[in-house]
């Protein structure tokens, strides 16, 4: 008996014997997977390269040297210049920023804000709150997205502009047509209004189970009221959904920004994005003799993107460990 | 059974709202940027008059609602969704259907692949569980699953046509040229991670049931237990539901190959249509894509719960 007790606790790794919170204990399983450390970090640098563009960058993005145009790497240029010899290297680094932005604004919205709420309400109230917000979502779903995120972009694009422009002239500022806010903010609208479906479900489905469980109905009995419900005591049960969501979304919303400015419809030039940087190195000529212009930032995308999905993986591993 | 008819004929009954929703939505927002076809096709021209009565020819003088209002009475009545603005007052109906042949040519090729190469793939990880094996795999074909379309199209011209010309850099010309090579390989890299991994859970949850022991216990190798038991219980499940899910993928994947290639599809058509706010035809594509998803997802759900009878009793049909 004593050593069946022995094995079991030697079975459970130690740090995890010690009465740890649900969170700090998943943090830790998570950080054990070698490969997740890895695209943790990998992440991380990206991050952080991205935010600290302006400061990092050698040369600012649009900086042009025309003397100097196609060069291969050199020390002055590590990853070569393009077509208007500005400096590959700068134009990724603050690429990475419009791709810190917008996976940002766009996961804080569309995978954690209208989820959690939509979710949460539909999954607590039930009756007609969950029909409608359900029926909503299904009608969403059900679109092809692409094509719409297209329609919107580039319908909604100029009509923000003019907007943006009138406002700036009344007030007498500028930055916003500076920042290019305009884009960036029709970026953010479009991936937000399809992105909520699916962690609104999830969390749905979550809240339905747990909304009978004591605690709740003890905390309904002392006239806790719904936001108070939601928010303390669902909060914490639906919190693990939400993060294997935001990972598990940041990978297509980066896509997705690279596809629109792809197609003309989302970032505009001369403000990098790696989907500009991809149509500028696509074309066969520019692909025939200055081939780097395409691999350069396709291999970062493809870095970035493989470690968001193996994270994303290693999460589920590990916060949902019966689908493994 | 009663429960499924009921969910299936809910699910039919939301269709026709879905549509409505979709529509009226579109036609607004197609209304609502600036700028309208005849503008957008006269260029440099500026002759307002003209303008009006071009407008006034297509009904696009009258209020937003009232000429929602006529399209929707023509598209229920007479399945007419009204001329191109583009391509001068041929059908829509008309220039659709062929382009989404072409496209549906190109997926069908991606589907084979996907499904020939993502399922033993993903039984075999599955079968070689806790060793190195089982994780590489899998790694492997998410490395595929990452990287965008829109680098890979140019890469495969790069490589297959510019360096070593096997195949022309783009066009289409029917399902049995060497035009589908870079299409088909585009479009079914990405999807194979997604196949490989549902084949491997699945399989991983079989591999340990009862009856997968009993064939063990009789005797029969480990290739017959894996391909007669437990795949037939694990995987036709899991083939369905990828199929719907990869309708999505593969659209959106044709929309970059298309365009990237040059190939008259559905994707650089409806590209073509926004950008020249070709109204009618956008309404068109919307509602038909929308109204085939729906169905196509419908189908797969029933096809689900027809082949496995345990989903059934599991009463996990919402």
């Amino acid at each position: 008996m004593a050593v069946a007790i022995e094995a079991y606790e030697y079975d459970v790794p130690a740090e995890e014997r010690r009465a740890a919170s649900p969170f700090g204990r998943t943090l830790r399983r998570l950080l054990r997977k070698r490969l997740a450390v890895l695209c943790i970090a990998v992440i991380v640098v990206m991050y952080a390269v991205g935010i600290l563009a302006p400061w990092i960058a050698p040369y600012s993005y649009s900086d042009q040297d025309l003397d100097n145009t196609f060069a291969g790497p050199s020390w002055e240029h590590p990853l070569g210049t393009d077509r208007l010899g500005r400096d590959m290297l700068s134009r990724s680094i603050f690429a990475m920023r419009t791709t810190v932005i917008v996976t940002l604004a766009v996961t804080a919205t569309g995978s954690i804000l209208l989820p959690l709420t939509l979710g949460m309400l539909a999954g607590y109230r039930r009756g007609w709150v969950d029909a409608v917000i359900m029926r909503t979502g299904e009608i969403l779903a059900s679109l092809p997205g692409l094509p719409l995120l297209i329609l919107i972009a580039t319908t909604l694009r100029p009509r923000f502009v003019g907007w943006i422009e009138d406002m700036e002239e009344a007030v007498g500022w500028s930055w916003l047509t500076e920042t290019a806010f305009a884009d960036f903010f029709i970026i953010f609208l479009a991936l937000s209004l399809f992105g909520w479906v699916g962690g609104a479900r999830l969390i749905r489905t979550q809240v339905m189970t747990l909304r009978d469980a004591d605690y709740v109905l003890a905390a309904e009995a002392y006239g806790a009221g719904t936001m108070r419900i939601l928010f303390r005591h669902l909060l914490p049960g639906v919190l693990p959904l939400v993060i294997v969501g935001v990972t598990a979304s940041l990978g297509t919303i980066a896509l997705a920004e690279i596809g629109l400015t792809f197609l003309g419809v989302g970032i505009q030039p001369p403000n990098p994005s790696f989907g500009a940087l991809i149509t500028e190195g696509a074309p066969r000529t520019v692909l025939e003799n200055h081939p780097q212009l395409l691999l350069v930032p396709a291999a970062i995308v493809a870095l970035m993107i493989l470690s968001f999905n193996l994270l994303g993986d290693a999460l589920n591993d590990v916060i949902t460990p019966r689908a493994r | 059974m009663d429960g499924i008819a009921g969910y299936a004929l809910r699910r039919l009954l939301l269709l026709p709202l879905t549509l409505l929703v979709v529509s009226l939505g579109t036609f607004y927002i197609t209304r609502w940027g600036p700028g309208d076809p005849i503008s957008t096709y006269s260029g440099v021209y500026r002759d307002e008059e003209a303008f009006d009565r071009a407008r006034a020819n297509y009904g696009l003088d009258k209020p937003v609602h009232e000429q929602y209002v006529i399209w929707l009475r023509q598209v229920v009545t007479e399945g007419d969704f009204g001329p191109s603005f583009t391509f001068r007052d041929r059908d829509v109906t008309e220039i659709i259907f062929p382009k989404m042949w072409v496209s549906m040519r190109l997926g069908l090729y991606a589907f084979i692949i996907m499904f020939l190469v993502g399922i033993p793939a993903g039984v075999y990880a599955a079968t070689r569980q806790g060793t190195w094996v089982d994780p590489s795999v899998i790694a492997f074909f998410l490395v595929f699953q990452s990287v965008p379309v829109l680098v890979v199209v140019p890469m495969l011209v790069l490589v297959l046509s510019v360096h070593l010309g096997w195949v022309p850099p783009g066009g289409f010309d029917g399902l049995f040229s060497r035009s589908m090579i870079i299409p088909t390989i585009a479009l079914s890299l990405p999807g194979i991670a997604g196949v490989a991994r549902l084949a491997r859970a699945a399989t991983l949850q079989t591999m340990n049931d009862e009856f997968v022991r009993t064939a063990r216990a009789k005797g029969l190798d480990e290739f017959t237990v894996v391909t007669r038991h437990v795949f037939r219980n694990s995987v036709l499940p899991v083939m369905t539901t990828v199929v719907g899910l990869s309708m999505v993928g593969l659209l959106e994947g044709a929309f970059f190959t298309e365009i990237l290639l040059g190939i008259p599809g559905i994707g650089s058509f409806m590209y073509e249509a926004v950008r020249g706010r070709d109204y009618n035809v956008i309404l068109a594509v919307v509602v038909i894509i929308s109204t085939a998803f729906v169905l196509a997802n419908l189908a797969v759900d029933l096809l689900l719960i027809w082949i496995d009878p345990r989903i059934r009793a599991s009463g996990t049909v919402r």
